[in-house]
């Protein structure tokens, strides 16, 4: 099950090319970064790769096919912002259990109280929010998950806590994980291997 | 003489729960936090810390349910309302952490020359983008076409230009690339150089550290220690809170190890030390009351036990 970028290229509209020719692969089970200035592309890359954009030059592929059109998505995104990510008007037990059902085991791991469940967006904090994020999208049939910049608005304990969770998930299902971001200490740490954009 | 003080501020938010009942969510609670000409004090801590708050309160633009008690001065006034309006965005200005802020229906380069007081409004706004290396065509751009970075730059630049003494800067940095990044903070070193105030939100602990004077941590809406920038080295045995020590333990390039557990929520905050759920060196007094800020070792703390 491998992911793969073929020479995809995109730009918005007429403006200038964002990017062309970009290849990449993943495996499972593997933890890749992107890195590269801001402006770069490095969101819209992955936004290609996770099916919300399409490229317009070059082809993105799992397992040598076309990524599937309908159904759980193989590729999932946690974004930067969490706030901007759920939706105000739902409780936070709606919002988790809008894709799929995450069993208590998973929300121990992320250290998801039950108290918050009852809760609105608003009440919880920037961490507590992006922890439903990482849940949501950790599906059982997420095999590749993409992290943009998906703790860099949090402190560097919730920071370690969430990467624990999420990589000790990743090694027992061989997910491959593509990480976002500026920090290259926590690329060091999290990566086997860098691309640059 | 400091030139911001801010003196057992405490912020609740009345919020109603079902029907006509009202719930007070205390979130920040005795902050006491000195602002020096010349100097950078950042600001360090957990998300829903309370950081921002502080932002807010010194600016006055907390929303209208919020309560304040304790007192703000600026240049040894009180910061009464009134004198935040005044001042706000002429002496004392604030880089918002949300990029939600930019008006969405103005073009970037005129929302930055609207915060220019003197001079040239146009040539400002474009020295600053080439500073911060943001292209000529930015300028014409909508928020909405902008990259994150670029939002982040863009805000950064109408503190920039504004001329203020005091810069309040809420999380200015996430999201920059390093080159990008060295600028933002370089700018705010020269900027206290000359004789301004910065206060420098921030969870980058990293960059805190490469231009601050001194760090404040937050936990749970109050300030736990004020500790010297070389307090943050090897396995942290220099600082003198276990959340600071744990914090910086954290650190991708430190361990990686975090604490288990997570910020107590404003609406149950423990009764004693805020931190004592998940301390390993508490005992049954500091679950009493709420610890004093005291120093210790040319710094502050708020810990019993702390040596």
């Amino acid at each position: 099950m491998q992911l793969k970028a073929n020479k995809i290229g995109f730009r918005y509209e007429n403006g200038p090319w964002l990017f062309r020719g970009v290849n990449a692969s993943i495996e499972p089970g593997e933890v890749v970064g992107i890195t590269g200035p801001s402006g770069r592309g490095k969101t819209t890359l992955c936004r290609i790769l996770a099916s919300y954009e399409s490229p317009l030059e070059g082809e993105v592929t799992l397992n040598g096919a076309p990524l599937p059109k309908k159904g759980y998505h193989p590729v999932q995104m946690v974004l930067q912002h969490p706030e901007k990510a759920v939706n105000a008007r739902w409780k936070m037990h709606r919002i988790l259990n809008e894709g799929y059902h995450p069993d208590e085991e998973m929300l121990d791991l992320l250290g998801i109280k039950q108290e918050w469940l009852t809760r609105w967006p608003h009440e919880l904090s920037g961490g507590e929010l992006q922890r439903f994020c990482v849940a949501r999208a950790l599906g059982p049939d997420t095999r590749f998950l993409i992290a943009d910049e998906m703790t860099t608005m949090l402190d560097a304990i919730t920071q370690a806590q969430i990467w624990q969770a999420v990589t000790e998930i990743a090694q027992k299902r061989k997910m491959g994980i593509i990480v976002v971001t500026h920090e290259s200490k926590l690329m060091q740490r999290l990566c086997h291997r860098v691309i640059e954009i | 003489m400091s030139i911001l003080e801010v003196n057992h501020l405490s912020v609740s938010f009345k919020q109603y729960t079902t029907g006509l009942k009202q719930i007070d969510h205390k979130v920040i609670s005795s902050l006491n936090v000195t602002l020096e000409a010349g100097e950078i004090l950042a600001v360090v801590g957990a998300s829903g810390s309370g950081k921002s708050i502080l932002a807010h309160a010194i600016v006055g633009i907390l929303p209208s349910n919020a309560s304040i008690g304790g007192v703000m001065t600026y240049k040894g006034e009180e910061l009464t309302p009134e004198r935040q309006k005044a001042l706000r965005g002429k002496e004392i200005a604030l880089v918002p952490q949300s990029v939600n802020f930019l008006d969405p229906l103005m073009k970037v380069g005129r929302q930055v020359r609207t915060a220019v007081r003197a001079g040239d409004a146009i040539e400002a706004q474009r020295a600053v983008f080439e500073r911060l290396r943001l292209g000529r065509e930015v300028e014409r751009m909508y928020p909405f076409q902008l990259s994150g970075g670029m939002a982040r730059r863009t805000l950064l630049s109408t503190a920039m230009v504004s001329g203020a003494k005091v810069i309040i800067a809420d999380e200015p940095t996430p999201g920059l690339d390093p080159v990008v990044m060295k600028e933002a903070l370089d700018h705010f070193r020269e900027f206290a150089n000359q004789g301004c105030a910065v206060l420098l939100i921030t969870h980058d602990i990293e960059s805190a550290l490469q231009i601050a004077d001194k760090i404040a941590v937050f936990y749970a809406g109050t300030t736990v220690e004020i500790a010297r920038v070389e307090d943050f080295a090897g396995q942290g045995e220099a600082l003198r809170h276990p959340y600071s020590k744990a914090l910086w333990r954290a650190l991708p390039q430190n361990g990686f190890t975090p604490i288990p557990g997570s910020q107590p929520h404003s609406s149950a905050l423990p009764p004693g030390c805020l931190f004592a759920p998940r301390c390993g060196m508490a005992t049954p007094e500091c679950l009493q009351a709420q610890p004093d800020m005291r120093e210790l070792r040319d710094g502050m703390v708020r810990c019993i036990h702390a040596t």
